[in-house]
C-alpha cells in the first residue's frame, strides 16, 4: 500500500555529505586523491599524533561560501568549529572537528519539482564543514579490523535539509538537485561510487492532518539515488505497518541492506550517545567579511535554475528538455556549444543531444567528457540536415557512422554516397513513376484517403535509398496526385 | 663550569676558554653523578649530545654560528624529539619514539642549541608537584624529601642543581613558574601564542604554552627570542613581531608602575612569603619602580575555573590515546570496547585519569552550561579584570606560590589542595597573559618566587624589572650547598 | 558525596577508562570533591557575560589548498602496537 493512499503523511529530512574537491586535506597538506595504498595519505595530523594541530584549508572556505550563496543562504560572518567526542578506530583523534553551534551556512532553499510537476521549495536548515573518518577493512586479518586512514581529515560539505520531503521521489529529487549544484559550482565531484556524495535519511510518518512530527528512524550512509529510494520506501512501509499493528516507531540509527532491499537496526551501542560538543581550542573562529563573500559571488557560475529558464527562454526548448539538459553542466555545455555552432535550429539540436548523442554515451557506458562525437562535429552534422545535403534520416546513420570513428559528417556522407538529392527533375521522375506503379493508391487518394500521402513518400524514398529531399518529394506528390 | 650561566658560557666559547664538547661533557658527567637523587631525567641523550657538540666547536671555528651555538640544555619530555623517546612522563607514551621535532626543539636546535636530555614531569604536565610521573618524583635539590613543584619539576631541579644551565617547560596553570619558584630559578611563561604549540603534546589548548626555565632573566631572554615567533603549523601561532629581549632587559625600571594584588596578600599566604615579596617589592621601588594596589575581584574564581577548563580540554585532547596507533596497548583484551579501556586504564595514571573524568562530566549533557559554559563565561571576567588592572599599571607583582616547597606525598591526599597551590599563577593562562617567575628571598632555607604577570606582549618588561632587580640582588645566585 | 557509583561509572566509560576497584572508589571520592568546589562557580556573576574560549581575540588563519605531506607510513608505524599490511589491526569491528 502507498503512503499517499494511506491516511500516513511521510516526513523526510536528508543529511547530505558531500566531498569537497580539494588537492589536501581540511586541516593538514597529505592529498585527498582517492584509491592510495592504506595509510600513505595519512599523515601526523591525520593520525592525530601527539603534539600536532590542525590548520584549515582556505578552499574549504571558499567552498562552502560558494554553496551557501548559490541556495541563497547566509553565509556566516563568523563560524566556529567544534569537537564531537566519541571513540572509534576510524577516528583517530577519539574526536571529529566538525561545526556545531554557529555553521558555516544556514537558512537556504531549493526548489524541486514533486511528482504532479509542482515546484516546491525545499528549505536548507545548515550546512556545515567537517573531516571525515577513515574506514575500517574487515578479513583480510583473522579476528580483526585493519584501520586505513587515508580518507580520515579528507573535507565534507554536510548539507542539513529541513524535513519538508513529502516521498521518496522528493528526496531523490532534492538529492539531484544538491548533486546538481555541487558538481555546478566545482566543489565537488559528487562521486558516489567513491562516497564523495552520500546521504543520511531522517524518516518518519505521521496520521495525515497531524502537526506534530512522528518518531523517526535515520538511514545511514545511502551512496546512490537508487538506494536512497528504496530505503525511504521500505523504512516509510516498515513504520506504516508498526503503527498500525499498534506499534511504536523508535527512534534509533538503521542501515540499508541493498541486498536484501531492507533497513535494519544497529546494533545497540553500549550506551546512548554524548558527544560532548564543544569548540575546538586548537581552531579560532572562521570570520567572513563582505568583500569575500562578493568576491566569491563574482566566481559563481550560472546554476542549474537559471540555465533552464534561459533554455526556455532564450533557446525555446520544451521545458522537460531544458530541465533534462541542465541536470549535467557538461551536457548543457555541450548543447550550448552545437546550438552556438550550428544553424540548425536548437529545439533540433537538444533533441539530438538528449536523444541520439546521450543514447549513445548510455549504450557505451560514457561520460559526455569521453564523447567520441565532439561538438563542433555533431554541429556540422546538424547543418547538413539544415542545408539539406541530408535528410534526418539519413544523418541517423552518419552520426553512427561518426560515432565509430569513421570520420567527419561530410567525408562520410561523401564517401557513401549519401547526398540527398534536391534536383527537382530527377525526383519528378521518381514521383511519376511511383504514381504510374500504384494507380488504385492513387485513384484512393484522389477520392479523399489524404493519409495516403505517407504511402507515397514511403516509395519515393525507397526507390531514392531515402535520398530524396523528404519536403520536395511532399511537395510534388501533392501537386502530382492533384492533378 | 656547571654553575655558569647560558651567557657566560657563550662568552667563555667566544673567547676559546673552553669548547662545546667541553661543556657538555663537563655536564654530562654531572648528570651521570647527580641524577640518581634528583630524578630530573627521564632519558639522557649523551652521544647525540656529544656529537652536536662536536658539529658545534667546527661550526665556530669556521664562523658559521648561531646565536645559542653550542649551548646546553634540556627539554621537557612534553616536547616530541625526532627519533629520541618521548613519554609525557607517562607510562602511555613508555616507549613512544616522537617521528618529529616540536616547533620549540626545532628552533633552539637550529640556534645550535645542544640537548643533553628530556626532563621528568607529572603525566602530561597534570600536577604540581612531579608526583604524577609515571617515571617517579622529583626531589627538590634544596632538600631531597621536598618537592621542586611541577609540572615542570624536572626542568627546575635540573637547573637549580646546575645539572643544566637552562631547561624548556610549558605552562599551563603555573607549571613553570611554580616550580622555578620552588627551586629558586628565573620561569618564563609567555604570551599565549608567542611560543608555538607544535610539537608539544597537548594538556588543555586553549592554556598550554611553552616557556623556559634558566637561572638569570638574561638567559631566559636570550632563549626566549629564539623560541619566540610565528608558525603557520600552529592555528594559535600570533604574527607578532618578537622583539630583541637581550637587548631591552638593559633598560633602568624607573617609572616603571607595578601594581600589588590586595587578595594576594590575604589568608593563605606563608607569612615568610610574604615578607621576601614585599622587600623584593620595596628593592623594585627603590630602583625607581612606582607601587600602587589593584583589584582582582574575581581572583577567587581561577582555580574553579581552571579546573573545569583544563579537564574539559585534557578529556577531549587525550582521547587519542586509544591504543591503536601508538602507545600503550594492553594485553590479551576481548574485543574492542576491552582494548580501549584496558589500554587507557593502565596508560593513564590516577590523576590523569581524574582529569579526564572531570572534563568529561563537565562537558556531558546536562552539566555543560553549568560547568564548562559557566567557567568559559567567569573566564572572560577573570580577563577583564586583568585587563583594567592593566590600565593603571605595567605590571602586576606578588608571590608565585603561597608556601615554599612543601614535602613529597604532603598534598597527594587531597586533589584540591594541590590545585590550590597554583591559585597565584592560574590566572595569566586564563588571560593568555605573559607571567615570570624570579628568585627572591628564602624561607628556612627554602626559595622563595616574586611573580610578575604583565598585559598580552609585555615579555620584555618582565625580563626588565627581572634583570634589573637581579643587578642588584644575589637571591639568583643561591645554590643548594650540595649542588655547588 | 555529590556524585554516585552509578555516575562515576556512566563517565568512566564515556571516557573509555577502566579502574581497578580500589581506585575506583577513590575516584569516587576524589571526584566528588573536585566537582564540589568547581560548583562554586555558579555564584559568579555572569549574566550576559559572553563566553571565552581563547585567550585572544583572533580569528582562524588559512593555509593555501596545496599538498605538503609525503607518505612517511614505514616510519611512522614503528610505533604501532600492531600492523598488517600497512594497516592499523584492532580486534574485529562489528557494524
Amino acid at each position: 500500500m502507498s503512503a499517499a493512499a494511506s491516511g500516513w503523511e511521510v516526513v523526510i529530512g536528508l543529511e547530505i555529505h558531500a566531498q569537497l574537491a580539494t588537492k589536501s586535506k581540511i586541516f593538514s597538506g597529505a592529498s585527498t586523491a582517492y584509491g592510495a595504498e592504506p595509510n600513505t595519505q595519512a599523515c601526523l595530523v591525520d593520525l592525530g599524533y601527539p603534539g600536532v594541530l590542525p590548520v584549515l584549508n582556505e578552499q574549504v572556505v571558499r567552498m562552502a561560501a560558494k554553496f551557501g550563496l548559490a541556495v541563497n543562504a547566509k553565509v556566516a560572518p563568523r563560524s566556529i568549529f567544534a569537537r564531537k567526542n566519541y571513540f572509534y578506530p576510524d577516528l583517530p583523534k577519539g574526536y571529529q572537528i566538525s561545526q556545531y553551534e554557529l555553521p558555516i551556512v544556514e537558512h537556504g532553499e531549493l526548489f524541486i519539482r514533486d511528482a504532479d510537476g509542482n515546484e516546491k521549495r525545499i528549505g536548507i536548515t545548515r550546512a556545515h564543514l567537517e573531516e571525515d573518518a577513515g574506514k575500517s577493512l574487515h578479513g583480510a586479518v583473522e579476528g580483526s579490523s585493519g584501520i586505513d586512514l587515508n580518507r580520515a581529515g579528507t573535507p565534507l560539505l554536510e548539507i542539513v535539509s529541513e524535513p519538508d520531503l513529502r516521498s521518496a521521489a522528493d528526496a531523490v529529487a532534492y538529492m539531484r538537485k544538491i548533486h546538481t549544484i555541487v558538481r555546478y559550482l566545482g566543489i565537488s565531484d559528487g562521486n558516489m561510487q567513491e562516497g564523495s556524495f552520500r546521504c543520511d535519511a531522517n524518516v518518519s510518518v505521521r496520521p495525515r492532518g497531524e502537526e506534530a512530527l512522528g518518531t523517526r528512524a535515520e538511514i545511514k550512509n545511502l551512496n546512490s539515488f537508487r538506494f536512497v529510494e528504496r530505503a525511504i520506501n521500505y523504512e516509510v512501509e516498515r513504520q506504516i505497518d508498526l503503527l498500525e499493528d499498534g506499534g511504536e516507531v523508535v527512534q534509533e540509527t538503521r542501515l540499508y541492506d541493498s541486498d536484501k532491499d531492507e533497513t535494519r537496526s544497529m546494533r545497540s551501542k553500549e550506551e546512548a550517545n554524548d558527544y560532548r560538543y564543544f569548540p575546538d581550542p586548537d581552531l579560532l573562529p572562521i570570520e567572513i567579511d563582505d568583500d569575500y563573500i562578493e568576491a566569491v559571488r563574482e566566481t559563481l557560475p550560472e546554476l542549474p535554475d537559471a540555465k533552464e529558464r534561459r533554455f526556455i527562454d532564450d533557446y525555446g526548448l520544451k521545458p522537460d528538455d531544458a530541465s533534462i539538459l541542465t541536470v549535467n553542466l557538461s551536457l548543457a555545455d555541450y548543447f550550448e556549444a552545437v546550438a552556438e555552432a550550428t544553424s540548425a535550429k536548437p529545439q533540433a539540436v537538444a533533441n539530438w543531444v538528449i536523444g541520439d548523442l546521450v543514447g549513445a554515451l548510455k549504450r557505451d557506458s560514457m561520460s559526455i567528457a569521453d564523447s567520441r562525437v565532439a561538438a563542433a562535429d555533431l554541429a556540422v552534422l546538424l547543418d547538413r540536415i539544415a542545408d539539406r545535403t541530408i535528410s534526418g534520416k539519413i544523418a541517423k546513420e552518419v552520426f553512427e557512422a561518426m560515432w565509430n570513428g569513421e570520420g567527419s559528417a561530410d567525408d562520410i556522407i561523401e564517401a557513401r554516397g549519401l547526398k540527398q538529392i534536391t534536383d527537382t527533375g530527377a525526383i519528378e521522375a521518381v514521383v511519376d513513376q511511383v504514381i504510374a506503379d500504384n494507380p488504385s493508391q492513387a485513384a484512393d487518394y484522389r477520392a479523399g484517403k489524404d493519409k495516403l500521402i505517407g504511402f507515397f513518400v514511403g516509395q519515393v524514398m525507397k526507390a531514392t535509398q531515402g535520398k530524396a529531399n523528404p519536403a520536395q518529394v511532399n511537395e510534388l506528390l501533392k501537386k502530382k496526385l492533384a492533378d | 663550569m656547571h654553575s655558569m650561566t647560558l651567557v657566560e658560557l657563550r662568552d667563555g666559547l667566544q673567547r676559546g676558554d673552553f669548547s662545546s664538547r667541553d661543556v657538555v661533557a663537563g655536564l654530562l658527567e654531572r648528570i651521570e653523578a647527580r641524577d640518581g637523587e634528583l630524578n630530573a631525567f627521564i632519558t639522557v641523550t649523551a652521544e647525540q649530545a656529544m656529537d652536536v657538540a662536536g658539529r658545534a666547536d667546527d661550526a665556530r671555528a669556521n664562523g658559521g654560528a648561531g646565536a645559542l651555538n653550542g649551548l646546553p640544555l634540556v627539554h621537557k619530555d612534553i616536547f616530541c624529539t625526532r627519533d629520541v623517546l618521548t613519554t609525557c612522563g607517562s607510562r602511555m607514551l613508555e616507549d613512544f619514539v616522537s617521528p618529529y621535532d616540536a616547533a620549540v626543539v626545532e628552533r633552539l636546535a637550529s640556534a645550535g642549541a645542544i640537548m643533553l636530555g628530556k626532563t621528568n614531569m607529572d603525566e602530561f604536565a597534570m600536577g604540581s608537584s612531579n608526583e604524577t610521573s609515571y617515571y617517579g618524583p622529583v626531589r627538590n635539590p634544596w632538600d631531597l624529601s621536598r618537592s621542586p613543584g611541577g609540572s615542570s619539576g624536572g626542568s627546575a631541579a635540573a637547573v637549580a642543581a646546575r645539572l643544566t644551565p637552562a631547561a624548556t617547560g610549558t605552562d599551563t596553570g603555573g607549571s613553570i613558574r611554580q616550580p622555578a619558584a620552588l627551586t629558586n630559578t628565573v620561569g618564563i611563561k609567555p604570551t599565549y601564542g608567542r611560543v608555538s604549540r607544535y610539537g608539544m603534546i597537548a594538556f588543555a589548548s586553549s592554556l598550554d604554552q611553552a616557556g623556559v626555565i634558566t637561572r638569570t632573566a638574561d638567559d631566559a631572554a636570550l632563549l626566549l627570542k629564539v623560541m619566540s615567533g610565528f608558525d603557520e603549523r600552529d592555528s594559535t601561532s600570533i604574527d607578532h613581531p618578537v622583539p630583541d629581549y637581550e637587548a631591552l632587559i638593559g633598560k633602568p625600571i624607573k617609572g616603571l608602575r607595578i601594581g600589588m594584588v590586595r587578595q594576594h596578600f590575604d589568608a593563605g599566604l606563608d607569612e615568610g612569603c610574604a615578607t621576601a615579596v614585599r622587600e623584593a617589592l620595596s628593592e623594585l621601588e627603590r630602583q625607581g619602580a612606582v607601587l600602587s594596589e589593584v583589584d582582582l575581584p574575581n581572583l577567587d574564581y581561577c582555580v574553579p575555573t581552571y579546573y573545569v577548563v583544563a579537564p574539559a580540554e585534557c578529556s577531549s585532547n587525550l582521547s587519542r590515546f586509544d591504543g591503536v596507533r601508538f602507545g600503550h596497548r594492553a594485553d590479551n583484551v576481548e574485543d574492542l570496547l576491552d582494548l580501549y579501556c584496558s589500554s587507557r586504564g593502565e596508560g593513564f595514571g590516577a590523576e590523569v585519569k581524574r582529569r579526564i573524568m572531570t572534563g568529561t562530566y563537565v562537558l556531558s549533557a546536562g552539566y555543560y552550561d553549568a560547568y564548562y559554559l559557566q567557567a568559559q563565561k567567569v573566564r572572560h571576567l577573570i580577563s577583564d579584570d586583568f585587563r583594567r588592572a592593566f590600565e593603571s599599571v605595567d605590571l602586576i607583582a606578588g608571590p608565585t606560590a603561597p608556601e615554599p616547597a612543601f614535602g613529597l606525598g604532603d598534598k597527594t591526599d587531597d586533589p584540591i589542595t594541590m590545585y590550590l597551590n597554583d591559585i597565584y599563577t592560574i590566572g595569566a593562562n586564563l588571560a593568555g597573559l605573559p607571567a615570570l617567575s624570579a628568585p627572591c628571598g628564602m624561607v628556612d632555607g627554602l626559595p622563595v618566587g616574586l611573580h610578575l604577570v604583565g598585559p598580552h606582549w609585555s615579555e620584555e618588561t618582565l625580563l626588565q624589572a627581572a634583570h634589573q632587580y637581579q643587578l642588584v640582588t644575589d637571591w639568583h645566585k643561591a645554590c643548594p650547598e650540595a649542588y655547588k | 558525596m555529590s556524585l554516585d557509583k552509578e555516575q562515576v561509572q556512566h563517565i568512566a566509560m564515556l571516557a573509555r577508562l577502566r579502574l581497578a576497584d580500589d581506585e575506583f572508589a577513590e575516584t569516587v571520592d576524589k571526584l566528588s570533591r573536585i566537582v564540589d568546589f568547581v560548583d562554586q562557580l555558579s555564584a559568579a556573576p555572569t549574566a550576559d557575560v559572553v563566553p571565552m574560549a581563547h585567550p585572544l581575540n583572533q580569528t582562524q588563519r588559512l593555509r593555501p589548498d596545496a599538498v605538503t605531506e609525503a607518505d612517511d607510513r614505514d616510519h611512522i608505524q614503528e610505533n604501532a602496537p600492531e600492523t598488517a599490511d600497512g594497516l592499523y589491526l584492532v580486534p574485529r569491528v562489528i557494524e
